[in-house]
């Protein structure tokens, strides 16, 4: 750590090292920075764009930019928040996320992030309700990418850790989309042990035979806010 | 369909990969060979790729599917692509849609059963100086009228060629010549660095005088910036690059002209490519650049030919050789491959999807190694300049936007075409040598420029005001201000790559909102909407596209308030119409074939 540095996030003291970026230097001092296509363990993306921050007066994402010595970001702020509803928001309105009907509710981070943001009132967006077919191919696993946010976990867990390229993107600008390696999932490699099958932060990606396990009221962020096991750490 | 029955035998796709070395670096000439020779790429030829190039197959068919001109489904041997920028559709491109349609048999975005041609759009294929036009296979044809667009469609269906419908003496002609019969030059105005006499080699004598230091010195000392619309300083960027720690660098010119409304580069590599070429040689010498690479747009193809020719006449007058030389990257109809580090993923044979920064291009850049990407235009400045010396380069235009600018002029204008002109004179005087006095609005540097209005005529071009990469687009009083911005956002949104959230679905909600003011359904409270979700996308999004995408909608608004105001007006009843009645029932009467009893009117009584 002899080359640490310390930089400063809504004016509290952080510290770097070299080739961290700000958004890995966050997490360690227990500052969280909303993100949804980033994932412990896998390449960041920057595609999402949920952790713009302001930065020596530009905007970028926080996971993809280093931190510097001195440098100044603004994270939690009114106008930093709005900005990150407002994505959050066009994501729910690109696919079809109905919460009450979803097997990952309570478990998902796209709905835990929009209580975090305080989508609390009707959206102003036109709501795009694509019609993309479910994918029940496969004995354990199902895919159903109307709820897909196309943050990509899955795509990099399957390449880099699985070794396998079970996933990855097809088309361009709205009609990019995750597709699988094969006509259909059961016609590629995947398995449920697959680490790909565990990074799905909403409910795209499903296990078959263990829905509704956790009782609704106990699950992941019936605890808790989103990111409070990061803000945990300073306290 | 899985297979079409001019499919090629797996060998054939096999011998297509070896002949790129089955390097998956080159999957994008690998495609754009197999789409020529079976004019689709099959899930059969994506197996037999991936299995050449060592990748999966969901990662060819991420690549297949990302390019306008590679498709996933049967194309006609001839592809008839009419462009479709909004310059064409004023200039008459509905009706010659129509001729085509009404003499092929079929309908825009289908093929003819014999499989003999396909009729499609596309976005700006760099003609806007003579529009309407269109791309007839690899060739283009300008200047349609219905007339001429049956004869074309009856002489492709009688078995000619594009190359024999299109191009008399074919057979005679220079591959330069062949590319001037299809396509006028339309320089309007010849400057003094690039359009007027300029002798060969004169720039890379110079420069192969110099130390590669003095060189970066003498581009910086002229003031010259980036001509592809961004402005970075060119000297710097050499510079940076110079100094990044790496025994290989690589030397890219972007000529990848996609902006609507721009089509300077497309004279500079038919005039000027042993300038243009000269120049990369000249930035080789004074980075330390090893290997080049031309990045062609796919609309341009037609000029591939003459340019495989200027470099081997460049290789032969020694420009090229000794340690540098250029290859020609084949685009595929995609505008973001405009942006730097979506061109270098596509030089890679990636999606053209834009790289994370930093690291930056001059210090990794194409497959790692430390890269300059310069405009066309950049280039054949630096031959220029270093012929002549920084300080006459300097002496024109103004402080910041040093030396001529190429500006490409089109629209409603009795002259459009190329002016080379220095930097700092006023709209009004460009509008007045282009005959477009009568303007009602200009869109300068295109799309993701600025609109203009009257009142805005004396503002100057550089970068001290009005910056622009060369678009000048003219609109008189009869056309719809809102029609050109809602076009300009169908573009944005064909267009964009997908990659980050802002601009992916962000220009979709951007266009319906313009829709809605089209409809005259929109309040005081859209145009906030506007701005708001304008500045979002602004704000977040990962590259120039979608920093720059709400441009027609923000510079309309504060250029042509009144345009906007006509169109806004609070409702009597109190009601927020967020919700069309007549679009949410239409696919209900789609399906029904027939109306509405309640929502449709009846004016039969």
């Amino acid at each position: 750590m002899t080359d640490a540095f310390t930089f400063r996030i809504d004016g509290v003291d952080v510290l770097a090292r070299p080739g961290q970026t700000i958004m890995e230097a966050a997490d360690a001092a227990g500052i969280y920075i909303p993100r949804l296509c980033d994932h412990e363990g896998l390449r960041h993306q920057g595609g999402c764009r949920v952790c713009t921050v302001r930065a020596g007066g530009r905007s970028v994402a926080a996971c993809t930019q280093p931190a510097e010595p001195g440098l100044d970001v603004e994270n939690d702020t009114p106008a930093r928040n709005r900005i990150r509803r407002d994505l959050v928001e066009m994501l729910f309105h690109e696919g079809n996320h109905l919460c009450p009907i979803c097997e990952k509710s309570g478990n998902c981070e796209l709905q835990a992030m929009a209580y975090r943001l305080e989508m609390t009132q009707p959206t102003r967006f036109p709501w795009l309700e694509p019609c993309r077919a479910l994918d029940a191919s496969h004995p354990d696993i199902a895919l159903d990418t109307n709820r897909c946010i196309s943050c990509g976990r899955c795509i990099r867990a399957s390449q880099d850790i699985d070794g396998k390229g079970v996933f990855g993107y097809v088309g361009r600008g709205i009609h990019r989309r995750v597709a699988v390696n094969g006509p259909d999932l059961a016609h590629t490699g995947a398995a449920v042990t697959d680490a790909a099958m565990a990074v799905c932060p909403v409910g795209c990606i499903i296990r078959k035979g263990e829905g509704f396990s956790t009782p609704i009221g106990e699950r992941a962020f019936d605890h808790g806010l989103i990111g409070h096991e990061i803000e945990e750490k300073r306290k | 369909m899985t297979t079409a029955p001019g499919d090629l035998p797996e060998d054939a796709i096999r011998a297509i990969c070896a002949g790129f070395g089955n390097d998956r670096h080159r999957m994008l000439d690998i495609l754009l060979g197999v789409q020529a020779r079976q004019c689709w790429i099959s899930p059969a030829a994506m197996e037999t790729i991936a299995a050449a190039t060592g990748l999966t197959r969901i990662a060819v068919e991420g690549v297949a599917s990302f390019y306008s001109f590679l498709s996933l489904s049967p194309k006609g041997r001839v592809p008839i692509r009419l462009c479709d920028d909004i310059v064409d559709r004023f200039a008459g491109l509905d009706a010659v849609a129509a001729a085509f349609e009404a003499e092929l048999g079929i309908r825009v975005g289908q093929t003819t059963p014999d499989g003999a041609v396909s009729l499609e759009l596309t976005p700006c294929i760099g003609m806007c100086d003579q529009a309407p036009a269109a791309m007839v296979g690899d060739l283009v044809a300008t200047r349609l009228t219905p007339d001429r667009a049956r004869a074309l469609a009856r002489a492709l269906r009688q078995g000619l060629s594009p190359t024999e419908a299109l191009v008399a003496d074919h057979d005679r002609l220079s591959p330069l010549a062949r590319a001037k019969a299809q396509v006028e030059d339309n320089i309007r105005q010849a400057g003094e660095v690039l359009l007027g006499a300029v002798p060969l080699d004169a720039g890379i004598a110079a420069a192969r005088a110099m130390t590669p230091a003095a060189i970066i010195d003498a581009v910086e000392t002229s003031g010259l910036r980036g001509c592809g619309g961004a402005g970075f300083t060119t000297g710097r960027k050499w510079r940076l690059a110079a100094s990044a720690p790496d025994d290989h660098r690589v030397v890219i010119c972007n000529a990848d002209e996609g902006e609507p409304g721009t089509f300077k580069d497309r004279v500079l590599l038919t005039d000027r490519a042993d300038l243009v070429i000269e120049g990369m040689a000249i930035c080789a010498r004074a980075i330390g650049g090893r290997e080049g690479i031309l990045y062609l747009r796919g609309e341009y193809v037609y000029l591939r030919d003459h340019l495989q020719d200027a470099l081997a006449v460049a290789r032969a007058r020694g420009v090229l050789g000794d340690g540098f030389d250029i290859r020609i990257q084949l685009g595929a109809g995609a505008y973001v491959c405009g942006e730097e580090g979506a061109l270098i993923s596509s030089c890679e044979g990636l999606p053209g999807e834009p790289k994370t920064r930093p690291p930056f291009p001059v210090t990794r850049g194409y497959l790692g190694h430390p890269t300059v990407v310069n405009n066309v235009e950049t280039f054949a400045h630096v031959a220029r300049i270093l012929d002549r010396g920084p300080d006459w380069f300097r002496a024109m235009g103004t402080d910041k936007s040093r030396g001529t600018k190429l500006f490409s002029v089109s629209g409603d204008c009795a002259r459009p075409g190329v002016y080379e002109l220095p930097w700092g004179l006023t709209l009004r005087e460009l509008l007045a040598l282009a005959g477009g006095e009568d303007a009602a609005a200009v869109q300068v540097g295109g799309p993701s420029g600025t609109m203009v209005g009257r009142d805005g005529f004396d503002r100057r071009l550089g970068y001290e005001d009005l910056a622009t990469g060369g678009a000048v687009i003219v609109f008189s009083p009869r056309r719809n201000i809102l029609e050109i911005v809602d076009y300009y956002l169908s573009f944005f949104v064909h267009e964009s790559c997908g990659y980050c959230t802002p601009c992916r679905v962000g220009n979709v909600f951007l266009k319906k909102a313009v829709e809605k003011f089209r409809k005259g359904q929109a309040d005081e409270a859209d145009i906030a909407y506007l701005k708001e979700l304008s500045a979002t996308i602004i704000e977040t999004s990962r590259c120039g596209l979608g920093m720059t995408s709400p441009n027609p909608v923000l510079t309309s608004l504060e250029n042509l308030p009144l345009v906007w105001a006509a169109v806004t007006r609070p409702r009597k009843d109190g009601l927020k119409a967020t919700f069309d009645i007549q679009a949410a029932i239409e696919g209900g009467r789609r399906i029904a074939r027939r109306r509405s009893y309640i929502f449709d009117r009846d004016f039969s009584e």
